[in-house]
């Protein structure tokens, strides 16, 4: 299992967890059953090509997917996934 | 080896050394190609007055921090002491060290006041700063020459709200010299539960005014040069082009794309902060600065290439925001601008910051410049500012 950071906007979509278990080798994998496991969630991260949005970044521990494998990125158990959307707000 | 007295080794190495005239060097610093002029005397007589743009390196560290200054050997170095007799003889060593073209100034900084040349006297704290500063001046790392480099400092701040309040309070505590703040907003009554630079006798009055008043308050030391506009593609340039370093605190992601592309086109830093409801993010994109060894870093649009789809990411205003979280973040891009002014520290460069108050964690992540930025990247396709209400998906502002 590995574990996955949700950041603030997609709490609602895990009751509010700010870290989730979930199974996969990949970071792709992940992201399929992170949706099982909480829907929507798939909608939020993934465009309609099924590539992840451009406004979010995905890291494997500390590095960035895109400087790693992509979503082909392998996890392993003890791996941390973080999701880091932007955010505009200062106010 | 023949014995040399104290005359004959001068007159030795002025057979070695090209002298130069005052006037000569003058010269030069104005219209030709300007050597690097190093002043070698001791602290107390360069911080007394020194040629114009000359760099204080004291003779007894000249050969080991020559390097930090011009490290090709075939950069023209003039040399000069008091009198111009130390300078001669500091010459040898340095062309000892391979530097083909070093000179020494005749007379030494003596005979360049006694041609009339101007005069550089370094600014120094004044009675009270030493006390409103001790706190500061005590630090190795900042010290009174670091005081005076934030008194000279000009920082930018994109906001007046909540990252930009507490900015702007410890940059003007700090005694950052010039402080610019672009706000159009007046203050409300609801901006008071996190924007401290405002208090209620201000409430419906222009947030850019109220911050000139309390900041003045704080700290006479500092300007502040209020922009009671909104940020647009028409004055972004004129407005940034005149300071060192730009921290963001706005609050909408039009306005986030502008000012990052703003400073790239003008080779500026960007200290990038941003706040949901108890979440922040804060970085530094740096286009980069050889001589103080800072390799340029990732921008807005490496880590963010698209904006997200207007109502997908709500904001502050939808979602609210915990008071004090601005509080922490903006607090860490005043000491992230602080740092580049200084040239201190290890600045978040190619680092995002992720701090979550409720479960009270901080996380650097590693972002990395986009080969395929648009913008930074090897190929740009944004060359010039744009419009970014378009680009961000939203009607155009009225």
């Amino acid at each position: 299992m590995t574990t996955v950071l949700i950041p603030t906007p997609l709490r609602r979509l895990t009751a509010n967890q700010s870290r989730v278990e979930i199974s996969g080798d990949t970071v792709g994998q992940v992201i399929v059953n992170l949706d099982d496991t909480y829907p929507g969630m798939g909608e939020r991260l993934l465009d309609q090509n099924g590539d992840i949005k451009r406004f979010i970044n995905v890291f494997v521990n500390d590095d960035e997917i895109r400087t790693l494998q992509g979503a082909n990125t392998p996890v392993s158990a003890g791996d941390r996934v973080s999701i880091v959307p932007a955010m505009a707000g200062g106010c | 080896m023949t014995p040399l007295n104290r005359d004959q080794l001068v007159a030795l190495a002025k057979s070695q050394i090209i002298e130069t005239t005052p006037q000569a060097l003058n010269e030069r610093l104005r219209n030709g190609v300007k050597p690097l002029v190093v002043d070698i005397r001791e602290r107390d007589e360069f911080e007394q007055g020194h040629v114009p743009g000359a760099v204080f390196i004291p003779r007894g560290f000249l050969e080991l921090r020559i390097e930090q200054y011009a490290f090709d050997r075939e950069t023209p170095i003039v040399l000069y002491c008091a009198g111009g007799v130390r300078s001669v003889l500091a010459a040898r060593n340095v062309k000892e060290m391979g530097y083909e073209h070093v000179e020494s100034l005749i007379g030494g900084f003596g005979g360049w006041k006694s041609a009339g040349l101007p005069v550089k006297v370094p600014k120094m704290l004044t009675g009270d700063q030493k006390v409103r500063y001790s706190r500061h001046t005590l630090l190795p790392d900042v010290g009174e020459e670091g005081q005076l480099e934030l008194l000279a400092a000009r920082v930018l701040l994109i906001g007046a709200g909540g990252l930009g309040s507490p900015a702007a309070l410890y940059l003007a505590a700090a005694g950052v010299g010039t402080l610019g703040i672009v706000d159009f907003d007046d203050v409300d009554l609801s901006n008071l539960q996190r924007q401290i630079l405002h208090s209620e006798s201000w409430i419906g009055k222009p947030k850019v005014e109220s911050a000139v008043a309390r900041l003045k308050d704080l700290n006479p030391d500092v300007t502040v040069v209020p922009y009671r506009e909104p940020i647009t593609s028409a004055n972004a340039l004129d407005i940034i082009r005149d300071y060192d370093i730009v921290l963001n605190g706005s609050d909408n992601f039009p306005t986030r794309y502008l000012v990052n592309d703003a400073c790239h086109f003008l080779r500026k830093p960007l200290v990038d902060g941003s706040i949901f409801m108890f979440e922040g993010q804060v970085t530094v994109y740096h286009p980069g600065s050889p001589e103080e060894g800072i390799v340029q870093g990732p921008c807005y649009r490496c880590l963010y290439p698209d904006p997200p789809p207007p109502g997908e990411v709500p904001s502050c205003a939808e979602a609210g925001v915990l008071g004090v979280l601005p509080g922490i973040v903006g607090s860490i891009q005043a000491v992230e601008a602080i740092k580049l002014v200084l040239r201190k520290g290890d600045p978040l460069i190619g680092r995002l910051l992720m701090f979550d108050a409720m479960d009270m964690t901080f996380r650097t992540l590693n972002v990395r410049r986009d080969p395929a930025c648009p913008l930074c990247g090897e190929h740009p396709s944004v060359t010039e500012l744009i419009d970014y209400e378009q680009f961000c998906g939203m009607p155009a502002r009225e």
